[in-house]
């Protein structure tokens, strides 16, 4: 028994394997055939193409490293902004769907239903075609002024391609956000409403301070998985015109003529982008059961 | 405090089973994985030339933009039409006998290059511009055909904007489509003027177009042959005007992958062939009485060879010997072709200029085919 489950275990490690050593073999033979060597040297060269959106300053005449660093920038901005967006969003959404209320229910219920059957893609081209262009320009209360060449909001600066990018991101994540919110807090016993009611707690207060912690351990996991969707749905922004890395590299591959080179940085920042986002959650995660744990 | 409660009890033989059961789904998943990846796989089996591959399958599969008009674009009737397109019906003409067996493959501009080296597509005829980063071993490693359409990168702008020249666009933003050589000029040419510009990139040129005329920019670029196509869409086509700043030459050429070169080669006399047969006033409609004529006078041997009435030339290009018969009654020579798509009375009416026959003050002109 304990013989045939080795045999199992190296039988399935041997394909895994080889399965690798396919694809690296296709990679080398690929390689080989177009005559180009895996090289980073290209990296230094003068990228010679501008960026609508800079964080930090940037020159046409400035490396392809620094172009793609300021691509990621503009990744991590919009995706930094989205997850905490979102969270906010999918949580009220999520909570009022618990609601007592019966028009708020609905109107929670209608937003999530909508946004669910509707793909990404065309939910931000919504968003950047028609809602933020179409932006007629006009001051409100003279601290934000829209227009559809960008929003100035308190004296910080937005074009409306990261607009649009962080609605769409938001809307779509805070909707699959709020049904797991949802489905959190019905996992808590009814018991613990009719407890804290019984008490004499307001239903807010009940559902932040009684209901909501409880739910956390359902929520999280599922929560880690959205936020990687939000991080990796992040790079649909070229479509809408944001400078994201997705787009960079675009460009960046397209100069140079090196693909392979360039997807494989693209796959290790988002890689490393994943890791810390579900790294941060899982350190999250322990800490919140820990804490029930104590106080169990 | 647990509030799922399933792990209370957990029964010893529950993990066993799991191991079990989880270790059978795996190994088939792991052998379906196998399978699909191996047949996905792009083994280079022959080491052949992509001629005979095209050959042997009796299809073109041909790249293109598919959105294009005048170049390559959807009919009414569902079929690709346009001077690209042409193309590859000459090409599969030329091929395998019969302009029809293409299958059209369309494709964004970062896709294009990639399909071609992985073999998704045999050639491609996508207004794609000749450069030496594409052609050489160290870039993209492809290999060109003569050129089938001299355009140049071109801005346009709104009549009622008062830009006229390059430099009243200083400081503005510009939509740009990616992936193109377009975004690099366009630096090339604002940062040679020392003019600062804002790019606002888009990944197709229906989002470059909907950017502008939402108001996005106050400019777009492309060639100049695409800003007319996109322009003959627009509900008020005269109310958006192309400056006259051509800021890049763009010879559009077919391409194969390099270092295969009977592909290469029967690309090139393809289209050389196109030109011409132009040249020669061969048409759609008299090119069966020019061979019939030519037939019958032996003293005709340069256009007898041309035919293929005299057997060789379509023998050294591994093609048929009338191969250039079958596709001027396929497609007609190049000036139908261009006519038919881009001429005065098409809905894409571009200026011949530069796409003319070198006798006639134009660029084209075609090797003796001897």
């Amino acid at each position: 028994m304990r013989q045939r489950r080795l045999l199992v275990q190296v039988g399935v490690a041997a394909v895994l394997i080889g399965l690798l050593a396919l694809l690296v073999n296709n990679l080398a033979v690929n390689l080989i055939r177009t005559g180009l060597g895996l090289g980073f040297g290209w990296l230094g060269r003068p990228a010679g193409f501008a960026l609508a959106e800079t964080a930090l300053p940037y020159a046409p005449s400035d490396s392809y490293l620094w172009a793609l660093t300021i691509g990621w920038l503009n990744s991590l901005k919009v995706i930094a902004a989205g997850l905490v967006l979102a969270t906010v969003l999918g949580v009220a959404a999520g909570a009022a769907r618990s609601s007592n209320n019966r028009l708020l229910r609905s109107l929670a219920g209608g937003y999530v239903a909508l946004i669910r059957q509707v793909p990404l893609l065309l939910q931000l081209l919504f968003w950047y075609f028609v809602a933020f262009l179409g932006l007629p320009s006009v001051p409100i209360g003279g601290l934000i002024r829209l227009s559809n060449q960008g929003i100035q909001l308190l004296g910080l600066n937005l074009s409306v391609e990261f607009c649009a990018v962080l609605v769409g991101l938001t809307v779509f994540t805070g909707a699959s956000i709020a049904e797991i919110v949802r489905g959190g807090i019905n996992a808590v016993p009814r018991g613990q409403w009719e407890a804290f009611r019984s008490l004499g707690l307001g239903e807010g207060l009940g559902l932040r301070r009684i209901v909501l912690p409880q739910a956390l351990p359902a929520i999280l996991p599922a929560l880690t998985s959205q936020y990687l969707n939000l991080a990796k749905n992040s790079t649909l922004a070229i479509a809408v015109g944001y400078a994201d890395l997705y787009a960079v590299s675009d460009t960046t591959i397209t100069q140079t003529g090196r693909a392979i080179e360039g997807f494989l940085l693209l796959l290790l920042s988002f890689l490393l982008l994943n890791l810390l986002i579900s790294g941060g959650m899982a350190a999250f995660n322990r800490a919140v059961l820990g804490r029930l744990n104590r106080s169990r | 405090m647990d509030v799922l409660g399933i792990w209370d009890n957990p029964t010893r033989s529950l993990p066993t089973l799991m191991f079990r059961s989880s270790s059978r789904v795996l190994i088939v998943a792991l052998a379906g994985l196998s399978s699909l990846l191996a047949s996905c796989a792009s083994l280079d089996s022959a080491s052949g030339s992509r001629l005979d591959l095209v050959k042997a399958r009796g299809e073109l599969l041909c790249g293109v933009s598919g959105k294009i008009p005048g170049f390559s674009f959807l009919s009414p009737d569902g079929r690709y039409t346009g001077l690209d397109v042409d193309i590859c019906r000459a090409m599969a003409a030329a091929f395998v006998g019969d302009a029809e067996k293409v299958q059209y493959r369309p494709l964004t501009a970062p896709e294009r290059f990639t399909a071609l080296r992985s073999g998704e597509i045999d050639l491609l005829s996508r207004n794609t511009t000749h450069t030496l980063s594409r052609d050489a071993v160290g870039g993209n490693g492809l290999r060109f055909g003569p050129v089938v359409f001299h355009d140049g990168q071109g801005l346009m702008v709104n009549a009622t904007s008062g830009v006229r020249a390059l430099a009243d666009l200083s400081g503005k933003s510009i939509c740009v489509g990616s992936g193109t050589t377009t975004e690099q000029n366009l630096n090339d040419a604002f940062a040679s003027q020392g003019l600062p510009y804002t790019p606002i990139k888009y990944q197709d040129l229906n989002q470059v177009v909907g950017g502008y005329l939402q108001g996005r920019c106050e400019a777009m670029t492309s060639d100049r042959s695409q800003l007319a196509a996109a322009r003959s869409g627009f509900s008020d086509p005269q109310a958006h005007l192309i400056l006259d700043d051509r800021i890049s030459k763009e010879p559009l050429s077919p391409a194969v992958v390099g270092g295969d070169q009977p592909m290469g080669d029967a690309m090139t006399w393809v289209v050389n062939a196109l030109i011409e047969a132009e040249e020669r006033g061969i048409t759609q409609v008299n090119v069966d009485a020019v061979m019939k004529q030519a037939a019958a006078d032996p003293s005709q041997t340069a256009l007898r060879r041309f035919l293929g009435v005299d057997p060789g030339l379509g023998h050294k290009l591994g093609l048929a010997d009338d191969f250039v018969v079958q596709m001027i009654r396929a497609t007609g020579n190049y000036g139908e072709i261009y006519n038919r798509h881009l001429g005065p009375d098409s809905a894409v009416a571009i200026p011949r200029g530069a796409n003319r026959l070198g006798g006639e003050g134009g660029l084209m002109i075609s090797p003796p085919f001897t």
